[in-house]
């Protein structure tokens, strides 16, 4: 029986889509059988980030409304034996699904795979309700914008509330070193501090993702690339094992930055 | 004789003090008799008084208890006589409702969690908050409030329109402070923070809500001890 973990940010374009594509895949390179799950229904992308467009014959909502099986809708990665996913339709919109029907396809999900991870829509309403009606964990994704804290604490805030989901875990994206020294950004501390949950991973501004997005292939494939690293090194912790922060500067004074998170969390 | 006597039997007794009239009415009579004597008696004093400026009357019940209703009834009459206006109404007993309200309102709930963007707290009485409040969170309490972490979001003391409510917070960085209902919002420039607890509260005769060092309140709300 495996894991079932929600990615989710409450504020759109923060990068939901990517750390889910990305952690997946790194899961999948340390041996993990993995299903990568799209919610957004109506929107759909994941499918675009891993490049497996152009092979959805089923979708999300062909098996909630049993037209299908669910292992017909679920594509195999190109790359990975053990990574399947299962793409949102893009023609209805996110009333197509009940949390209910989202739950009971999940629990299936679990039977089969180590880790279910569930690509959560933007915003708090119905399709962020299906997103985590199965969920067992949660992973929420913020940038050091306020705008994007503000909706990190307010979804942290209903994940809170649900019995059946662990204690939230933070990763924070598109860190820009440059400007967080210089005090424009808010920095990692600040947002920890403010939203008061578990550091699940920092992940560095990098144009590479995008191109890497854009070819749908999950940077995290590229072993010479930081964010690459920052996500395997997600990956590990949701494996288990304690990794210290990577250190976003370029060489000074690394080590007593990476010592300093590593004292404070595993 | 002794059949009219009955008829007007002492029911209500009227005191006249330096700040108006005192109705002491019997509490073991019949609601209706009391009202019905009052009535009368008030009705003749006002003949008396045709002088037009209003004495305000207190209204003693002992261990009477009046409905909602009766209650109605009572300030109606009294009211219909034109140059009377009730200041108070004191009796000696209340409804387990409104001791159980009065015990809520004078109890200090503690809460141990972070109010985070979109949430609301809100108690009857003082709410003692271990935690923090962030921005877009809100914290509300009839009474005082106390925020043991950072206030980053909207606290609103004395939301009954208590004005000697104050708030306190370790952190005081709130986005809103109100005290019954007046608001106020800190600068838009930042200054420099200050890195001690801080309290908000409102100066006697002023409308706006002041902050200062919590020492302060020692001063300014010396009932805030209760020991």
């Amino acid at each position: 029986m495996g894991d079932a973990i929600v990615i989710t940010s409450g504020k759109g374009g923060v990068g939901k889509t990517t750390t889910t594509a990305n952690i997946g895949t790194a899961l999948a390179l340390s041996g993990k059988k993995v299903c990568l799950v799209d919610t957004d229904i109506g929107l759909r992308n994941l499918d675009v980030v891993m490049g497996l467009e152009n092979r959805i014959i089923y979708d999300l909502v062909d098996v909630a409304e049993e037209r299908c099986r669910l292992h017909q809708a679920l594509i195999k990665d190109k790359r990975f034996e053990a990574l399947y996913m299962l793409p949102a339709a893009q023609t209805k919109d996110k009333s197509a699904v009940q949390p209910a029907q989202m739950k009971k396809i999940i629990d299936e999900l679990k039977q089969d795979y180590d880790y279910v991870l569930i690509d959560c829509p933007a915003g708090i309403e119905q399709g962020f309700k299906n997103a985590i009606a199965g969920a067992d964990k949660s992973v929420v994704v913020t940038t050091p914008e306020t705008s994007a804290v503000r909706d990190a604490d307010r979804i942290i805030g209903l994940l809170e509330k649900e019995e059946n989901i662990e204690a939230p875990k933070l990763v924070v994206n598109r860190i820009r070193n440059h400007m967080m020294e210089s005090g424009e950004m808010l920095d990692v501390d600040e947002i920890v501090s403010i939203l008061a949950i578990d550091l699940l991973g920092i992940v560095g501004d990098d144009d590479t993702v995008i191109t890497a997005s854009n070819k749908g292939e999950p940077i995290a494939l590229d072993p010479s690339s930081k964010a690459s690293i920052a996500y395997r090194n997600i990956a590990r912790r949701i494996l288990g094992e304690s990794v210290p922060l990577l250190s976003l500067q370029e060489e000074k004074g690394m080590f007593s930055k990476v010592k300093k998170f590593f004292g404070m969390r595993s | 004789m002794s059949m009219v006597q009955k008829q007007t039997q002492h029911f209500v007794t009227i005191k006249g003090t330096k700040d108006g009239l005192n109705l002491i009415l019997d509490d073991s009579c019949a609601f209706r008799d009391v009202i019905n004597e009052l009535d009368e008696k008030l009705s003749a004093r006002h003949i008396q008084q045709t002088e037009g400026h209003t004495i305000t009357v207190t209204l003693k019940l002992g261990n009477r208890y009046l409905t909602e209703k009766q209650e109605k009834e009572l300030r109606a009459m009294i009211q219909s006589k034109q140059n009377l206006e009730i200041d108070r109404i004191d009796s000696n007993v209340m409804s387990r409702e409104e001791a159980e309200e009065e015990r809520k309102r004078s109890t200090i709930t503690s809460v141990a969690r972070t109010v985070r963007s979109g949430q609301v707290l809100e108690v009857e009485g003082d709410l003692l908050l271990v935690g923090d409040v962030n921005p877009g969170g809100t914290v509300k309490a009839f009474g005082n409030i106390f925020v043991m972490g950072a206030l980053r979001g909207i606290a609103h003391a004395g939301a009954y329109g208590d004005m000697k409510a104050v708030i306190t917070a370790a952190v005081m960085k709130p986005s809103q402070l109100k005290i019954a209902d007046l608001i106020s919002r800190p600068p838009d420039q930042v200054g420099a923070s200050i890195h001690e607890a801080e309290c908000a509260f409102v100066k006697d005769g002023q409308s706006e809500i002041s902050v200062d060092r919590v020492q302060i309140l020692t001063k300014v709300r010396p009932n805030l001890t209760r020991l």
